[in-house]
């Protein structure tokens, strides 16, 4: 099944609406990581996957616009990233909500899709129904009337990501929404995605620390670790080949018989942040 | 000569009103409630109580100053908030790293406070009343200037109270939304040193929690939806004020005293029962929504 899609991603001619060429990303007195080139095609599921402080977020921020590469380009639909493009879906790396914010998820949402918005409105009816909407999107319709701090860890990350899809984006950026998930909530949060990229036919970028959930679901990994980024397929970049070059260091990929990897010779693949 | 109390209200309120500080006390109070509600649901969404806290003290140095130099306290009040709200959210970017720099200013203006208060050689009651309020000694100008002020800050609130609402709840999306966290952050103190400008005429720069904080925070226990919480946190405030006043009327206790009493009592009701009501109130529409499910 995936090598099915795999096959029909790369049969569509479409271009590529994401696009990074030889980018260098960091700050004036410290590069974080350079040499980065992606395509990324619609539909796609592409896993951000590297050890603590590589650079992760590093990558999000540039695509949002928050920061700009030292050198090197960055394309979303042809246009250098700019902040406020409503074309992309953000869910922020956040592990609590604080406990005294009584505030309803729909509210959340709604203001996802009106917040940027000066001024007074009197009926927020309409607002309302699409947010609505997109917590039903996540399977969250339920949630609506509750309290952001009266959720659990895996609800709570059903309300970002509708907050994220209120606007109807054609990318998604996820900054570690498996963090503080079981694996089970973890498993069901990532067919969410999937089921989410595949039916919107978005491309979703994911921040995590494990892939083996992600797996089963991926188009495209990118790699991030020792201040460069490795990108392609799974297959292509979880190789020994691959990882050893990337670390400059021998590096081994072992694969089960379910299909999981593990990856040997690196510390720090699986901290917690 | 105090008049005694009857049971019907409406003969007790005119007898009230006869008086013109007792007028210029219930607009003045009224405009305070109305403005410490609004902008106290954002105090607490955004957890900058040490920040009002604060420019309330940083307004204790401009009242001493403008008692000082003979004119009225607001203006000084005005004048030193302003300043201070704009100069703590330059210091430091982002709302939850700005203890360290509130706490510096607030200490100085403090020792500011108290030296123009040394320096003033007039009354001591001036400075008693800058701390603790003194809304049935208020002039007309002073309603003037309340009500201008109330104004202002009603205007811009509706004006940024969708991206304030959106950044206080949730910076990081808001930010990459193209909001300027900045610009807000800055907006919002100017709202809060206003607001908190006219408020210290009513409850005083010590006590003014009881108006901008404690009635939002029990809006916000009490509504799930921003909007509710705002007009829910007014009429709190405003039932306070207006008891408040209408009690001190007839008793000889200070107004502030019985407007902190009666938000601290409806605090402890809300925190205490509101816990143990609402698990009832959560069966009863699981109840109700089961029921709608089968019919």
């Amino acid at each position: 099944m995936k090598t099915a899609r795999q096959v029909e991603v790369a049969a569509t001619v479409e271009p590529a609406i994401v696009t990074g060429k030889d980018v260098v990303a960091g700050y004036p007195d410290k590069v974080v990581w350079r040499g980065a080139t992606f395509n990324l095609n619609r539909g796609e599921l592409v896993a951000v996957i590297g050890p603590n402080g590589a650079g992760k977020t590093t990558l999000f921020r540039l695509l949002l616009g928050l920061q700009q590469p030292i050198s090197g380009t960055i394309k979303i639909f042809d246009e250098t990233p700019k902040r406020g493009n409503p074309r992309i879906g953000y869910v922020p790396q956040r592990h609590v909500i604080d406990s005294e914010t009584n505030i309803e998820c729909l509210e959340l949402v709604h203001l996802a899709s009106c917040g940027h918005q000066w001024g007074f409105h009197l009926s927020a009816k309409a607002g309302r129904q699409a947010a609505l909407k997109a917590l039903h999107a996540v399977g969250a319709a339920d949630l609506a009337p509750k309290s952001l701090n009266a959720l659990s860890g895996g609800e709570l990350q059903r309300v970002f990501l509708a907050e994220a899809l209120v606007s109807d984006p054609d990318i998604l950026l996820l900054d570690e929404p498996l963090s503080n998930l079981d694996i089970r909530r973890a498993q069901e949060l990532v067919q969410l995605v999937d089921r989410v990229v595949r039916s919107r036919n978005v491309t979703a970028l994911l921040v995590a620390h494990d892939i083996n959930p992600l797996l089963p679901y991926l188009n495209k990994v990118v790699y991030i670790a020792n201040g460069k980024v490795a990108t392609g397929t799974p297959r292509e970049v979880l190789t020994s080949e691959r990882l050893s070059e990337l670390y400059d260091t021998h590096v081994e990929v072992i694969h089960d018989s379910r299909g999981n990897v593990a990856i040997i010779g690196i510390e720090d693949h699986h901290g917690d942040e | 000569m105090r008049m005694g109390f009857s049971a019907n209200l409406l003969v007790d309120l005119q007898q009230m009103l006869q008086y013109q500080f007792m007028q210029h006390a219930f607009e003045a109070g009224t405009l305070v409630a109305i403005v410490a509600g609004i902008v106290g649901y954002f105090v607490v969404l955004r957890r900058s109580s040490f920040a009002a806290h604060a420019l309330s003290h940083i307004g204790f140095a401009g009242a001493a100053g403008a008692v000082l130099l003979g004119v009225s306290p607001v203006i000084g009040l005005l004048a030193f908030t302003t300043v201070g709200g704009t100069g703590m959210t330059v210091l430091g970017p982002r709302a939850s790293h700005r203890d360290v720099q509130i706490g510096t200013v607030l200490a100085f203006m403090l020792g500011l406070g108290v030296l123009f208060i040394s320096l003033y050689t007039g009354y001591a009651t001036e400075a008693y009343s800058i701390l603790f309020g003194e809304i049935l000694g208020i002039s007309a100008t002073d309603v003037l200037v309340t009500a201008i002020a109330a104004l202002v800050i009603m205007c811009v609130v509706a004006f940024v109270y969708r991206p304030l609402l959106f950044a206080s709840l949730d910076e990081d999306v808001a930010e990459a939304k193209g909001l300027h966290m900045h610009m807000l952050g800055v907006v919002f103190m100017l709202l809060v040193a206003l607001a908190t400008s006219i408020a210290v005429q009513v409850v005083g720069v010590l006590l003014i929690f009881s108006l901008m904080v404690t009635p939002a925070a029990i809006a916000q226990q009490l509504a799930k939806r921003p909007w509710h919480a705002v007009v829910l946190s007014v009429i709190i405030a405003l039932f306070a004020t207006w008891i408040g006043l209408s009690v001190a009327f007839y008793e000889p206790y200070p107004v502030s005293f019985f407007i902190t009493t009666i938000v601290f009592v409806l605090y402890l009701l809300v925190r205490f029962l509101q816990p143990r009501i609402n698990p009832i109130r959560a069966r009863k529409t699981a109840l109700q929504s089961a029921q709608a499910a089968l019919s």
